[in-house]
């Protein structure tokens, strides 16, 4: 890459940091510091304003460069990220959406509390909300680690490990100053700049050929070598039946476990009503579905006019291959258009980590202050003492996750946030669908379906080929794999269910009735709410 | 004690003043407008019912016809709805990794099966949202909100227990 591509991506980048910092210092002059204000951004925000930051908080650089990428090196199964994660938003509307902001307060763990013994309940929701915070939080600096890489021309290690840290260092200063005010605010501008340079993109792509999808679905096909197996499934899953599983339990934990992730769950407390939340959830789905749908013809895009070998040998797993698309589209290498379009791609890319990595450290902060430390703590934490503890903890969470980015760099950033779903769906989802619709439920079984989906899906990561035992894996050096799939979805999930089943049947108190009542009165009408 | 005898008394007042569940039955939808004030004029046409605490009033409100109606409407859509996008998906992913033959054959041009299925997964997501939406709008919106106001009528100043 030249130097004017460095140089222009770095201007506009610097815009954005400037405009986002100007944003929260602005929010946080009149802050009054409340836990409802840090965590909730005062609950006041519109549909259309929550819809976008839904839509932004979700529309990760795992999805803009990661599913792209996915398609461009295997054709149709990287379609399956796109088709996943938007039909899981049907479960969200369906299930999950209103009836959490009528019950809930600012996490995950006060829906399910509300019914149960209240603390070993948040201590176990708490938890595993950390977990797939973190894990989600690795996968954003992944990606901008590798963003950065193809920046600078993809030797400079430092410079990789520099923008990690900076991308840590910059979060945690728009969530401990700015609170949900400031990062939701971040999040519109975010998706708008997002869906402005994706809709530019495709028309340039689909003008390439001249709005011909035909054409460009061959060309691709074509250019890829395998011919019509581009365009059909079974590229990167079809092999053997381990890896024909893991596509299936990777489609399980796509769709299951965008319900589950503390960071869209938090996105509901920051509107007024229940019907407020789920008009911002029918705004979003537009806007995520309209986006995936681009991505495929993105993807489709680069492997036509740049071609699945190139794009991996300036990536392996294909993170780069939007930018180079761009580059391509502009003009080529060393035309004006070229170097703005690959700057300006490069730049909404930047904005994309930065602003979704808020939004998951603010929702991780959350959960260690509004219910470990609150619970762990003897005496019951004070209003403002909470928020001290929620920034404290937003300090911890960027350093714990800088440092698992740094560590993680090389992994593809989709197939990441592949595992953060996976352990969302096995961990959170059981426990908030019983709380929500079985009258049977109790407290020992929301505790054990929390562990019993949260551990095995820890564990079987840990043992699978992801860790160890392949030449991509975290340690390749060694090898301690025992589990076969990369995805530990389809067999975790359904243990989190089952955990909470025998939790529930096996458990000696009897089911609080009243509590029941309550729980489901207040979630389908409202009543009560904050 | 003085202070819970006296919640006790505004509560039964307030129980007097806008009746339990049958009135918003009656009213709730069918189009005969928002019955104005509830209860108005027949204070004596419902069993007074003495709700001592929070507890009690949910339990109450959860077994009256209306809230038992609204809970209705929204399981009848959304769990049978559930289901079939769910299958959809499934059938879709399932046949993606076993029937990969099936998936590769050409509908038209270069498009064949798994991409129309793919794209067919995009369309039925955008209809589901738009009927979910209308369906919540038209036929439940105002029967819980009525509900909302009608419960927290009711739980102010009861003992939470």
């Amino acid at each position: 890459m030249t130097g004017s591509h460095q140089t222009l991506a770095l201007v506009l980048f610097s815009v954005f940091v400037a405009v986002t910092l100007g944003i929260t210092t602005w929010v946080s002059r009149h802050r009054h510091g409340s836990a409802e204000e840090f965590y909730a951004g005062g609950r006041l925000f519109s549909p259309l304003e929550n819809g976008f930051a839904i839509a932004g908080d979700y529309m990760s650089a795992a999805s803009f460069l990661g599913i792209s990428g996915l398609i461009a090196l295997y054709g149709y199964d990287g379609m399956l990220y796109s088709v996943g994660f938007l039909v899981a938003w049907l479960i969200v509307l369906l299930l999950v959406a209103e009836l959490v902001r009528n019950c809930g307060r600012f996490t995950l763990a006060d829906v399910v509390a509300a019914r149960m013994a209240e603390r070993p309940v948040r201590i176990a929701a708490g938890t595993s909300s950390v977990a797939v915070s973190v894990l989600y939080l690795v996968a954003q600096m992944v990606g901008a680690g590798s963003l950065v890489a193809l920046l600078l021309g993809g030797s400079s290690e430092a410079a990789r490990s520099w923008t990690v840290i900076g991308v840590g260092a910059l979060m945690v200063i728009y969530v401990t100053l700015g609170g949900m005010r400031a990062t939701t605010w971040i999040q519109i501008v975010k998706a708008v700049l997002l869906m402005a340079g994706t809709i530019a993109l495709t028309v340039l792509v689909l003008l390439r050929f001249h709005g011909d999808v035909n054409s460009l679905l061959s060309t691709a096909a074509e250019r890829s070598g395998h011919g019509p197996g581009f365009l059909a499934p079974g590229l990167r899953y079809g092999g053997d039946w381990t890896a024909r599983l893991d596509f299936i339990s990777l489609g399980l934990a796509l769709v299951l476990g965008t319900a589950g992730l503390p960071h869209i769950l938090s996105r509901f407390y920051t509107v007024p009503t229940a019907r407020a939340a789920r008009r911002s959830v029918i705004w979003s789905i537009g806007l995520i579905g309209g986006f995936y749908l681009m991505t495929i013809v993105l993807g489709f895009g680069a492997a036509a006019l740049i071609g699945p070998d190139e794009v991996r040998a300036s990536n392996a797993s294909g993170n780069t291959a939007v930018p180079l698309l761009a580059l391509d589209l502009g003009g080529g290498e060393g035309s004006t258009g070229g170097i703005v379009l690959f700057a300006v791609v490069a730049a909404v890319a930047f904005a994309t980590i930065l602003a979704v990595v808020a939004g998951i450290t603010l929702a991780s902060s959350a959960s260690v202050a509004h219910d470990l430390y609150a619970s762990l703590s003897r005496r019951r934490a004070k209003q403002y003492s909470e928020v001290a503890v929620a920034r404290v903890a937003a300090a911890g969470i960027g350093a714990v996750a800088i440092g698992l980015g740094l560590l993680a760099r090389d992994l593809n950033v989709a197939f990441l946030v592949g595992l953060a779903f996976a352990v969302a769906a096995s961990a959170n989802l059981p426990v908030l669908l019983y709380s929500l619709f079985w009258r049977k439920f109790t407290t020992r079984g929301a505790v054990w379906s929390v562990y019993g989906g949260l551990i095995p899906a820890v564990l079987l990561v840990l043992v699978s080929p992801v860790v160890s035992g392949s030449p991509e894996s975290l340690f390749p050096g060694v090898d301690f794999h025992l589990f076969p799939l990369q995805n530990p979805g389809a067999v975790s999930i359904p243990l989190g269910f089952l955990a909470g089943w025998i939790g529930t049947v096996t458990s000696h108190e009897p089911p609080d009735e009243a509590r029941h009542a309550e729980t489901e009165v207040r979630s389908l009408t409202g009543a009560g709410a904050v | 004690m003085e202070q819970v005898d006296r919640q006790e008394g505004r509560d039964a007042a307030a129980m007097a003043v806008d009746d339990p569940w049958y009135d918003a039955t009656a009213s709730g939808w069918g189009g005969e407008a928002a019955t104005g004030v509830p209860g108005d004029g027949r204070p004596d046409a419902v069993p007074r019912q003495r709700v001592h605490s929070a507890a009690e009033i949910y339990l109450e409100v959860q077994r009256s016809p209306a809230f038992q109606e609204v809970r209705g409407r929204y399981r009848r859509f959304a769990f049978p709805a559930t289901l079939a996008f769910l299958l959809w998906y499934l059938a879709y992913v399932v046949a993606a990794t076993v029937a990969p033959g099936l998936m590769a054959r050409p509908v038209a041009g270069a498009v064949n099966v798994a991409m129309v299925a793919g794209l067919g997964q995009f369309l039925t997501t955008f209809l589901l949202t738009w009927a979910y939406a209308r369906h919540a709008r038209l036929r439940r919106d105002r029967a819980a909100l009525e509900l909302r106001w009608d419960t927290q009528e009711m739980t102010r100043g009861a003992v939470r227990s």
